[in-house]
């Protein structure tokens, strides 16, 4: 079912967190927790809500900065202090909020930051909204509210600029909190044929999903987190859903069965 | 991706929007012009043809829609409409600067003690710097105080509704303080003419010059937008639309110059420029045009500038950005905070720059000066469309609102209302203006 098999792990991984910490007064939100990620792979993160998930990629994106551990990007250490410094790095991130401005259309979201500009130095919206027609005609070809802002499109329309912004930059590694959440099933199926196309591009991705069997499917590792905690990280094709429900659920690895 | 609307599928090129029904709304969506930019003139134009013929059925004498009235108007309202263009993005950022009247009134007393205190026993009396000297110590000084509040708001957390607040009595009571209290005057005469005197403005000449250039650009503009859209591939609003745009525009700005031009200076100034210039006044008298005020086309170019930085400029994105969602600002990169300083900042050195025209105007320094101005320049940019929620607001609006507010005051007093009536119907409109607004917004969701 996954693609596993193929994945080359023996070289430098694409990321690598290492003994990665952070607390928000008191409450260990991410402890002393290691991921590691390949070209072409897709590593599903697990665990109950709280268990840390967005915690710990929000450190690699660069919202949050850690308290201790560090990251390597193709081997090398990196310090991430900023989103800017993620993006630089070609990390992007699609945030479980989607992180729109609602106010602003979906050319001036996709561009947020990184804005096209003419000689002069003025933003050429024109420009950016003719990429934004490109790339929406790759991804969902139905979009067609270019000038309204955020606010007015549907939950799928918005996940899809939210993804779109991801995917235009050219990322190496992305990162996706939940990003089927707010989809019906057809929105769904399109986003797992993204993930595919997009993992055999060599593209890393970080996964963030609740459900098993979407991780089972998409997935070639799994890491499991509890209460900030690291349960383990298991290659898919060796363990069954049942497996990945006892350590999200019992926080117990299926070896210490 | 896709969405499961019903739209039918279609590659991705320019949307064909719905057909609007009837004659408005088609008209409307030809044109593409903003509904409530419409609305806000209507409203202006109904409260200065209102108080006309209030005046001209009461009083037997409509004194509102002459030359005079209006061109003092749009002096009047130039100090509230330039520090209004700032309130915007403070506004907008979903936040509050509660004390620009006491920084204009601070801005002020520091320009007078510079320019009547310490620069004539510098470089003499009169001398040719003091008022760019004078203006540049206000705008400096306006900036530092906006970019401590801002600083104050952004990295130690206090919301601005505090530090402004504070500030409202802090720079007050410092105004007070520089010159203990004292009226500072006579200003430089140079520096005067900021205020808008009748030599304080452009003349007939200057005024069509001035139009002649906004014509050229407002076609210009026009045209340049059909050329973009075409590089593009977008669909192009039709012709007759275009050119409607850039007829009205036009017109508008012809307009305005003719309307300048048709107030002639008082009989007194004309004399004394007479015998100044040695000319001998003809028999019918001596016909010299006002044309634009200088403080009016201060407002002009501060309304321009902030335009462009508010819609051209990865700035103004930002600001609109963080008005809609700061944490999504922050996670695509944006410095949040010191974004926050520069905006407070920006908005300091406009309130130094309308200290530059009030106390021109005024032709001295007081520490009263700018009194109650925080709330009328709050109203004004609420009036205009800025939405207190953030994310929403323009500088066009602003102005207009600024426009709105003056023309209440101007027709009050004109038609003999005494203050105590003035401030209930302009305190009143500015709450049925957000009402208004509230419903216009959820009527076009
Ligand atoms: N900015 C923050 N301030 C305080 N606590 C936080 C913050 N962000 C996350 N937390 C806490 O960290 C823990 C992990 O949250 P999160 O990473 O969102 O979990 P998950 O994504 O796995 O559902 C929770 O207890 C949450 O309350
Ligand atoms: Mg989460």
């Amino acid at each position: 079912m996954s693609a596993s098999k193929q994945i080359d792990r023996t070289g430098t991984p694409l990321v690598d967190m290492r003994d990665i910490c952070i607390s928000f007064g008191g409450v260990h939100a991410v402890d002393h927790v290691s991921v590691d990620l390949y070209p072409g792979e897709v590593v599903g993160l697990l665990g109950h809500n709280g268990a840390g998930k967005s915690t710990l990629i929000k450190i690699l994106s660069g919202a949050y900065g850690k308290d201790s551990g560090d990251i390597y990007v193709n081997g090398e250490k990196v310090t991430i202090n900023s989103p800017r410094d993620a993006r630089a790095h070609n990390i992007e991130t699609i945030y479980q909020t989607l992180a729109l401005a609602d106010n602003l259309d979906a050319a001036s979201n996709l561009f947020l930051g990184r804005e096209l500009v003419s000689s002069i130095g003025f933003v050429d919206d024109d420009a950016m909204e003719a990429e934004t027609r490109k790339i929406m005609a790759r991804l969902n070809p139905n979009f067609k509210k270019f000038k309204d802002p955020v606010s007015a499109l549907s939950g799928g329309q918005r996940q899809s600029v939210a993804i779109a912004r991801a995917v235009y930059f050219n990322a190496r590694i992305l990162i996706m909190d939940e990003p089927t959440a707010a989809l019906g099933p057809h929105e769904t199926q399109m986003v797992s044929e993204l993930i595919q196309q997009l993992k055999a591009d060599g593209i890393g991705i970080f996964l963030i999903s609740h459900d098993i069997h979407d991780v089972m499917e998409l997935c070639d590792r799994a890491s499991v987190m509890k209460n900030g905690k690291l349960v383990g990280t298991v290659d898919v094709d060796d363990v069954t859903d049942d497996d990945l429900l006892g350590m999200i659920i019992l926080g117990k690895h299926p070896s210490e069965a | 991706m896709t969405d499961t609307s019903q739209d039918t599928p279609q590659s991705a090129g320019a949307p064909t929007p719905p057909p609007a029904k009837g004659l408005m709304g088609r008209f409307l969506q030809a044109t593409e012009l903003d509904t409530r930019l419409l609305g806000m003139l209507g409203a202006l134009a109904l409260i200065w043809i209102g108080f006309h013929m209030y005046g001209a059925l009461v009083n037997g004498f409509g004194a509102f829609l002459t030359p005079r009235n209006l061109w003092n108007l749009s002096v009047q309202t130039s100090s509230i409409g330039i520090m209004a263009c700032g309130m915007v993005l403070v506004i907008v950022t979903r936040h509050i600067d509660l004390s620009v009247g006491s920084v204009l009134g601070f801005c002020a007393i520091v320009m007078g003690v510079t320019q009547v205190w310490f620069l004539p026993q510098l470089v003499g009396l009169e001398h040719w710097s003091i008022w760019i000297i004078a203006v540049i110590v206000g705008l400096i000084t306006g900036t530092i105080v906006g970019a401590f509040h801002g600083y104050m708001i952004a990295y130690m957390q206090i919301p601005a509704f505090i530090v402004t607040l504070g500030g409202l009595l802090v720079w007050r009571g410092a105004a007070f303080l520089v010159a203990r209290g004292e009226t500072i005057s006579p200003v430089d005469s140079t520096f005067r003419l900021l205020g808008g005197t009748p030599e304080g403005a452009v003349g007939a000449t200057g005024s069509w010059i001035v139009g002649i250039i906004g014509v050229a650009v407002v076609v210009s503009l026009v045209f340049a937008g059909r050329k973009q859209r075409e590089k593009h591939g977008f669909a192009q609003r039709p012709m007759w639309a275009d050119s409607f745009i850039a007829l009205i525009s036009g017109a508008a700005v012809i307009g305005a110059v003719m309307l300048v031009n048709a107030y002639p200076w008082p009989r007194g100034v004309v004399r004394r420029y007479a015998e100044a210039e040695g000319i001998t006044i003809p028999e019918g008298g001596l016909f010299i045009s006002h044309g634009f005020a200088i403080p009016v086309l201060i407002l002009l170019a501060v309304a321009i500038a902030m335009t462009l930085l508010m819609s051209r400029t990865r700035f103004g994105r930002y600001v609109y950005a963080i008005g809609g969602n700061p944490e999504a600002a922050a996670l695509a990169g944006i410095n949040t905070k010191w974004m926050t300083v520069k905006i407070f900042a920006l908005m300091g050195f406009l309130t130094g720059l309308s200290a530059s025209v009030a106390s021109a105007r005024l032709g001295s320094a007081t520490n009263a000066l700018g009194t109650l101005d925080e709330l009328y320049v709050i109203a004004a940019a609420v009036i205009g469309g800025t939405s207190l929620a953030g994310g929403v607001g323009t500088i066009y609006g602003a102005i207009l609102g600024a426009f709105v507010m003056q023309s209440l005051q101007t027709g009050m007093v004109l038609i003999g209302f005494d203050a105590a009536i003035q401030q209930v119907v302009v305190g009143s409109v500015l709450v049925l203006a957000v009402y208004l607004d509230n419903l216009y917004r959820r009527a076009s969701k």
